[in-house]
């Protein structure tokens, strides 16, 4: 009986991330902007000390969250509670499936751990969520064990620029396998450097085989309805909500805009009068491109 | 056939893909206006229960959607849509249709590490593969609920006159049986 609950570990996580589609998944700080998160209709909350452009602005070494810090935002909510750490730091993954943590994000934000090793994802029971510009990218993560993607885009900018490259790529990628010939599959599978059943299932299914969101940059209603509108299943938004001037009213119009996102009347109605947007840096202004750690 | 999907989060594709392929006719609600036309059916879908209360309010969904349950729209409520209907969740004061009987429990398995797959009999189906993701149970059924199935002895669908609710997702199961008995359910009652 455990045997037959455990063996299907990978399909349930793969699952949990079906459960958050159509949602969106706030950065949160502390377990009061968690419950704010929540009330404003979050459909999980990343707990993280510092958000992506405070990280940027901080610059050192960024490291995972304070273990204090992130059970005091899982006893605030009840929604799931995601956690990052850097990439290819398997220990502090381990801590973080140790707090059970519903959720790991081995996220290009913080400071990559190792330059050359992602996590090996497969021997861990908690389910992971990497970033990716590409589909090679998606599709290596996926091979490592990952059950959910969301492209790069560029964090704690607020300039969606990034995202939308990444989505568009992943998509023209796709569309690319799925008109390719059978015999093709082979050598796209050596050009991605992943397994020949993984460029299969894209090719017959026309999609990731795990949900795919997107993240970084997004800070409006309208960036979100864009994104979803370029077939992201969901929202991460990171420094877009706790560093605007309503963190309420705009957390609870990029829900709202993620359910309506082709209804520009309602994107209307939900866009006004937000107060200040965060102020943002444009991708020429960064000296760090966070989306270029682990490829 | 026209089946009724809410949408405003969650996996509510899932169950539209299970549902066309059976034959019946879906359409999404993620607002108002998706509510003019025929409905026969309603499908509450797993996603996060706090968003779809939250949502369901603020869309103005929620008063035409509770009365239609409550004059006997057939509905399939699954995880997050069982804590939808539920009258009682257990240590919240918040409630949503609560048209229900039944006290149910969120998270009641814990965290994603929780989570599990098993199969059970089901009453009037047979044996189903379950798959529970930081599901929920029922503490306590009310009178005129019917007890579907028990795991681990505790209760994970419940029948109540035009209301099947479960803990688990057979949207993501790949078997339709659960589906079909639905559909079953409200072509006899049309008939009826």
């Amino acid at each position: 009986m455990e045997n037959q609950r455990e063996k299907s570990r990978y399909e349930l996580n793969k699952e949990l991330a079906q459960m958050l589609k159509g949602g969106v998944i706030m950065d949160v700080t502390t377990p009061e902007q968690a419950r704010i998160a929540q009330e404003a209709g979050a459909c999980a909350v990343m707990a993280l000390e510092r958000i992506p452009a405070d990280i940027r602005a901080a610059g050192g070494v960024s490291r995972m969250s304070d273990p204090a810090m992130i059970r005091g935002i899982q006893e605030a909510v009840s929604i799931p509670v995601m956690a990052k750490c850097r990439i290819g730091h398997f220990a502090e993954a381990q801590i973080l499936e140790a707090i059970e943590i519903d959720y790991i994000d081995e996220s290009e934000v913080l400071s990559p751990a190792d330059d050359v090793y992602h996590i090996d994802k497969t021997q861990f029971k908690v389910p992971f969520v990497c970033g990716a510009r590409d589909l090679g990218e998606a599709l290596r993560r996926i091979e490592e064990g990952a059950s959910m993607i969301r492209t790069k885009g560029e964090p704690g900018t607020g300039d969606v620029i990034q995202a939308v490259r990444h989505m568009r790529q992943m998509n023209r990628e796709i569309a690319r396998i799925r008109s390719m010939r059978e015999d093709e599959l082979f050598e796209c599978a050596k050009e991605l450097q992943v397994s020949y059943d993984l460029v299969k299932y894209v090719h017959e299914n026309g999609r990731l085989p795990v949900v795919n969101f997107a993240a970084g940059g997004v800070a409006t209603p309208a960036d979100a309805a864009l994104m979803m509108q370029l077939g992201a299943e969901g929202v991460f938004v990171g420094s877009g909500i706790f560093k605007s001037g309503d963190p309420q009213k705009r957390a609870a119009a990029i829900v709202k805009a993620v359910t309506n996102y082709k209804d520009a009347k309602l994107l209307a109605e939900l866009s006004e009068n937000l107060g200040e947007a965060m102020v943002g840096i444009n991708e020429q202004e960064i000296a760090l491109l966070m989306a270029e750690r682990g490829k | 056939m026209r089946i009724g999907v809410l949408a405003v989060q969650g996996a509510y594709a899932e169950h539209e893909k299970m549902l066309r392929a059976l034959g019946a006719e879906c359409f999404e609600i993620r607002q108002q206006t998706d509510l003019s036309g025929q409905m026969d059916g309603l499908v509450l879908p797993g996603g996060e229960s706090t968003v779809m209360g939250k949502l369901l309010r603020e869309l103005g969904l929620f008063e035409p959607l509770r009365e239609e349950i409550e004059s006997g729209l057939p509905v399939l409520a699954t995880c997050a849509g069982l804590i939808l209907l539920a009258e009682k969740i257990s240590g919240e004061e918040d409630r949503h249709f609560a048209t229900l009987p039944v006290t149910v429990k969120r998270n009641a398995y814990g965290r994603q590490l929780g989570s599990f797959y098993t199969e059970a009999v089901m009453k009037h189906i047979g044996k189903v593969p379950m798959h529970f993701i930081r599901a929920p149970y029922v503490e306590t059924a009310g009178s005129g609920a019917e007890v579907l199935a028990q795991v681990d002895g505790r209760i994970v669908a419940v029948r109540f006159r035009n209301q099947l609710g479960l803990a688990f997702h057979p949207e993501v199961s790949g078997d339709t049986r659960i589906h079909s008995y639905f559909l079953q359910s409200i072509l006899s009652k049309s008939e009826a």
